[in-house]
C-alpha cells in the first residue's frame, strides 16, 4: 500500500467554510484497485492510500451510514470471479467476507443482445448499498441483474428474487456494459420502499422491503427498442434522490435527463438546455433538493465530453435550466468519460461534489461545483466514487 | 506433501507467501487437492472453481509436469511426481489481455 500526501490544490470560492473539525473520506473504485482519499473539512490537502486489492477491478466501495468505519468493497476479476471485502476501521484494514451469490431456484433466461434467450449467469457485483440504520445489513446489485441482501455484514448473501422473477424479466436485455443492477436507492422516510435501476430494463420500485417489485418507467421514451414507451426495456443509467424529498427522483437515461415527482409513477424530461442529454452519473446537492448535477457526454458511440471540454452541468431549478461548470476542469483535448457510479457529494456546510474519470482523475469541488481541482490525476480508470462526511 | 503454486493475485488474497504444501488423504486428484486447498484457505472458494467443487473457472488453468490438466476429469489421479512432491501442481491464470 502506498500512502502519501497529495499536493495542496487551490480551491477557490469559500472552501474555508467547511468545518476544520470534520472531514471527508472519498472511496474510489478503479479498474486496478481501490483508493481512499481523506481530507479535513477544508478539503484542500488530501491523503491518498492505495491501491488496495491491487490488480483487481473494484466496481464499488461504500460506507455504512450507520457505522462510517464499516466499508464494503466489490472486488472482482475475469480470472477469479467475485470477492467482497469489508473494513471495520475506515479502510485501514480489510477482510474478505462472503462471495457466494447464488440465484434462487433455477434461473431462467433473459434476452441476449440479438434478442435470443440467454441463461441468467452471475458475473459480478456492481453496486453495494449499506442500510441506512443497520451496519450489518447491506444490499448488492449484480450482473446478470439481481438483488442480494446480507444481514450479517456480508458473510452470507440471499437473493431477493422477486425482482429477477418479475414477469417482464425474460424480456430484459443487457446494455453495452452487461445486464447490471447498478443503482439501489433506499427511501429514508419509508424502510419498505426502495428503487432499483437495471441496464437495460429500466427503473423498478418495491414497497415491501424488496420482496416484490414493479416497473416504474411511465413517461420514458427510448429509441432502439421495439416499443419506445414500453413498460420495460429502457437503458436507465442512474437514479438520484435527495433524502429530504424522497418522492422526487432524477434519472440519467441512455439519452434524456428525467424527473419524477411521484416516486417514479410518472417521469418527464428535464434535459432543457443541456448540450447533449446523454451521460451516465446524476447526483443531487446535499442541502438543496433542486440542485442537480450531470456530466453530458457526446453520444452513445462517442463516450467523451462534447468538444473535448469536460463540463459538469448544474441545475438549481430541479432540471430544465442548466449551467456549465468549467472552472478548474480541462477545456480542451479532454476525451474521458465519467461512469454512472463515479459521482458523489459530501454533506459539509458548503457541499462538496466529486467525480472520477476513465482517465484516472478524481476532481473535487468544495463550493458546490463553482470551481474544481484534481485530488489525484493518474489513477487507473475510475469506476466509482463515494464520499463519507466524517464527524 | 502436495505442493501447490497459485497465481500472485490469489496468493495476496489468501495471504500466502510462496508455495502451499498440503497433506491430502486418500487418492490424490485435482478434486482432492482443491478440496484441501479450499479447506485451508476458505477465501479461495469460488475463485478457482465454482462453489461446492463446481467447474473450473474459464480463465483458470491447471498444469503439472509440463502437461495441461485443465480438461482432465477432476477425479483422475494426479501424476506420481505431484503425489511425491517432486513437482508442483500449478494453478495458473490464463494468458489474456496481455
Amino acid at each position: 500500500m502506498v500512502m502519501f500526501l497529495a499536493r495542496r490544490f487551490a480551491v477557490s470560492g469559500q472552501a474555508g467554510r467547511g468545518s476544520a473539525m470534520s472531514g471527508v473520506r472519498v472511496l474510489v473504485g478503479t479498474r486496478k484497485g481501490a483508493f481512499v482519499l481523506t481530507a479535513d473539512g477544508r478539503r484542500e490537502q488530501w491523503e491518498v492510500s492505495g491501491p488496495h486489492f491491487a490488480g483487481w477491478e473494484i466496481y464499488h466501495v461504500k460506507g455504512s451510514p450507520a457505522d462510517p468505519q464499516r466499508l464494503f468493497a466489490s472486488q472482482c476479476s475475469g480470472w477469479s470471479g467475485q470477492v467482497i471485502q469489508r473494513s471495520d476501521d475506515g479502510g485501514a484494514t480489510w477482510e474478505p467476507v462472503g462471495n457466494r451469490f447464488g440465484y434462487d431456484g433455477t434461473p431462467g433466461t433473459h434476452q441476449w443482445y440479438d434478442g435470443t434467450p440467454h441463461p441468467w449467469e452471475f458475473e459480478r457485483v456492481w453496486h453495494l448499498e449499506p442500510s441506512l440504520d443497520d451496519p450489518d445489513l447491506v444490499y448488492a446489485g449484480v450482473e446478470d441483474a439481481g438483488l442480494f441482501r446480507s444481514t450479517d455484514g456480508g458473510q452470507q448473501w440471499q437473493e431477493l428474487s422477486g425482482l429477477r422473477c418479475h414477469d417482464s424479466a425474460p424480456s430484459w436485455q443487457p446494455g453495452a456494459g452487461g445486464m447490471c443492477l447498478h443503482t439501489l436507492l433506499l427511501d429514508p422516510s419509508d424502510p419498505n420502499r426502495m428503487f432499483a435501476a437495471i441496464s437495460a430494463a429500466g427503473a423498478f420500485r418495491s414497497d415491501d422491503a424488496g420482496q416484490t417489485w414493479r416497473p416504474v418507467n411511465h413517461g420514458l421514451q427510448s429509441q432502439g427498442i421495439p416499443d419506445p414507451d414500453a413498460e420495460v426495456g429502457h437503458c436507465v443509467h442512474r437514479l438520484a434522490m435527495h433524502p429530504s424529498r424522497p418522492a422526487v427522483l432524477y434519472m440519467q437515461k441512455h439519452w434524456d435527463v428525467m424527473r419524477s415527482d411521484d416516486s417514479g409513477e410518472s417521469w418527464h424530461e428535464v434535459s432543457g438546455n443541456l448540450p447533449t442529454d446523454f451521460g451516465f452519473p446524476i447526483d443531487v446537492h446535499a442541502h438543496e433538493p433542486d440542485t442537480v448535477y450531470v456530466v453530458p457526454i457526446t453520444s452513445d458511440s462517442e463516450h467523451f465530453p462534447p468538444e473535448g471540454k469536460l463540463r459538469v452541468y448544474r441545475s438549481r431549478t430541479g432540471g430544465d435550466e442548466w449551467e456549465p461548470l468549467t472552472r478548474g476542469l480541462p477545456q480542451e483535448h479532454c476525451y474521458v468519460n465519467v461512469l454512472r457510479d463515479a459521482m458523489a457529494v459530501d454533506s459539509l456546510e458548503d457541499c462538496g461534489v466529486y467525480f472520477g474519470t476513465t482517465g484516472g482523475q478524481v476532481y473535487a469541488s468544495a463550493d458546490a461545483g463553482d470551481s474544481w481541482a484534481p485530488i489525484v490525476r493518474d489513477l487507473p480508470a475510475v469506476l466509482s466514487v463515494e464520499v463519507q462526511t466524517l464527524p | 506433501m502436495i505442493r501447490v503454486v497459485l497465481p500472485a493475485h490469489l496468493r495476496v488474497l489468501a495471504g500466502i507467501d510462496g508455495e502451499v504444501e498440503l497433506a491430502v488423504a486418500g487418492q490424490v486428484t485435482q478434486r482432492s487437492v482443491l478440496d484441501a486447498l479450499e479447506a485451508r484457505y476458505p477465501v479461495l472458494r469460488g475463485t478457482i472453481r465454482d462453489h461446492d467443487g463446481g467447474p473450473r473457472r474459464a480463465f483458470i488453468r491447471f498444469f503439472a509436469c509440463e502437461q495441461d490438466l485443465s480438461h482432465d476429469r477432476p477425479d483422475d489421479p494426479l501424476p506420481d511426481a505431484v503425489v511425491t512432491g517432486a513437482e508442483p501442481y500449478l494453478i495458473v491464470g490464463a494468458m489474456a489481455g496481455g
